[in-house]
């Protein structure tokens, strides 16, 4: 097959490194087992798998849909990942950037060992807003979904669309500055493929300046109109990596913090919680989003969540693994200038 | 525990929020005791909930007394440096601070939640304190906007 320049080929480079770094991670015996993603039962998605032989490994796939954060799987460990005594294999990972970046946090809160896991990494190109797109598309069923000369082209029955892929990527996609996991000393023995050497963080955050310039009534209106079809299915709950506590804030019944209802007040004091909880902990993966039925995007609230830990607290949550979560401690001279002072 | 503020439909001129005021055992309560034993006053607008220390207050205390439909929410503490637990203001207080920052973002008034320190031996600026949240609320109007509207 000749090789086209743009999406198409950068994916085939990727996939084809990724099985050869899989393959060589089994054959040495360096790992028993081998998450990464395969391709997906409809269009616009991409499956997880979980792979054990060598000949396996040409099942593996790379493209624009792989937009699950694999790193979920391992916290709570899933049973196909583990011996029978129920301890941890030793795990590849196969790591975009926001995947790496999830590994490192969890490792961070103490909830993976490194030390079983290799982060297979690769030079992510972005995933595609499929959200978007469907909505695009409207009723109609989407039956084929290809990308060629940087556009995505849609088929179903009866219509054919394209998209530019450059402005239908995820939206964090489009602002991400770690597409590969970031690496340095205390990591090397763990990264594999391609990684990125990677300190700090330097970002603008300039995509939320329109939202930030709005007045308080028309945040509040956007924020509804955002998010008023919530149907508070927490399937975004389901898809964060970081979201693991064996018992979640909107499970409780002791206390029940909010009713089970969809009136506004209710909606909105989840994605208030939600994005408490996630303070200096999300690693920017859109995962969240991809998934959400509805079609909410939740980036907006995710942008500003790396924003605040930025500006506050100088910190970017899953690139180092020596560096404490933000929530986790504390500076005498954290500034205050929020608290109520006398005139 | 849902709060009847007074007639949301028309704010009358009589209107006077309620302040819910969540103060830590230590220092804030202790002032606000100061502040009544030396007869100093202050509006009466806000209803205490003694809490063992500033940093025992989870985000969702001050969330639900917004959706319960108090029109104001107060939370003290010791000043950094003076909390009984050492360091329970401190983690508190990058709670707070992303809290408020995350209020701002959804298009809550600022000023609806308000944070401030107090320590047993200031009964004169806990009670200034109260002075100026208290106006700073009563500014703002009733809570309207989140508070839960089917009950
Ligand atoms: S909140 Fe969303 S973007 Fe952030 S880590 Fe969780 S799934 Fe990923
Ligand atoms: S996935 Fe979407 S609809 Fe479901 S709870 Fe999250 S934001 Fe609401
Ligand atoms: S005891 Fe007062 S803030 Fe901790």
């Amino acid at each position: 097959m000749v090789l086209k320049m743009g999406v198409e080929a950068e994916n085939q480079n990727i996939e084809k490194s990724m099985i050869e770094t899989a393959n060589n991670l089994l054959k040495n015996k360096e790992v028993d087992v081998i998450i990464g993603y395969s391709k997906g039962t409809v269009p616009l998605s991409s499956a997880p798998i979980i792979i054990r032989r060598e000949e396996d490994t040409d099942k593996l796939i790379w493209n624009n849909l792989c937009y699950v954060n694999l790193a979920k799987y391992l916290v709570p460990l899933m049973p196909q990942l583990c011996d029978s005594e129920g301890n941890s294999l030793k795990i590849g990972v196969v790591s975009k950037g926001c995947v790496g970046r999830a590994l490192i946090h969890l490792a961070v809160e103490k909830q993976i060992k490194l030390d079983d896991i290799k982060i297979i990494g690769i030079p992510c190109n972005g995933n595609i807003n499929r959200k978007r797109i469907e909505k695009e598309i409207g009723e109609s069923e989407i039956l084929e979904l290809s990308i060629v000369d940087n556009n995505i082209n849609v088929k179903g029955k009866d219509f054919e669309q394209s998209f530019p892929f450059d402005e239908y990527l995820n939206e964090l996609c489009k602002v991400c500055k770690v597409k590969s996991p970031p690496n340095n000393e205390s990591l090397a023995e763990v990264c594999v493929g391609e990684c990125l050497e990677i300190t700090s963080v330097e970002d603008d955050f300039s995509d939320l300046d329109e939202y930030e310039s709005k007045s308080t009534e028309e945040k509040w209106d956007y924020i509804i109109d955002t998010l008023r079809t919530c149907t508070r299915c927490y399937a975004c709950r389901e898809a964060c990596p970081m979201c693991y506590c064996h018992l979640c804030f909107v499970d409780q019944n002791k206390p029940i913090w909010f009713g089970k209802t969809t009136e506004i007040s209710e909606i909105i004091t989840f994605h208030l919680t939600r994005a408490m909880h996630l303070a200096g902990r999300c690693v920017a993966c859109g995962a969240c989003s991809s998934v959400c039925p509805m079609g909410i995007d939740l980036n907006l609230i995710t942008r500003k969540l790396e924003k605040i830990v930025k500006g506050r607290f100088n910190f970017t949550s899953g690139i180092d693994i020596e560096t404490l979560a933000p929530m986790t401690t504390f500076k005498m001279d954290d500034s205050e200038e929020f608290m109520l002072e006398e005139d | 525990m849902t709060v009847q503020t007074v007639d949301d439909k028309s704010i009358n001129e009589n209107w006077e929020p309620k302040i819910i005021a969540f103060l830590c055992n230590w220092c804030s309560y202790a002032g606000a005791d100061l502040a009544g034993v030396s007869r100093i006053q202050y509006p009466p607008n806000i209803r205490i909930v003694r809490v063992p220390c500033s940093g025992r207050i989870n985000p969702n205390f001050i969330i639900k007394s917004l959706t319960d439909g108090w029109d104001g929410v107060l939370v003290s503490g010791c000043h950094p440096g003076d909390c009984h637990y050492i360091s329970g203001n401190l983690v508190a207080r990058r709670r707070f601070a992303i809290l408020n920052e995350l209020l701002e973002f959804f298009g809550i008034e600022p000023g609806r939640v308000n944070f401030m320190w107090a320590s047993a031996a200031e009964g004169e600026r806990f009670a200034n304190l109260i002075k100026k949240v208290t106006k700073i609320i009563k500014e703002l109007g009733p809570n309207t906007k989140f508070k839960k509207k089917w009950c």
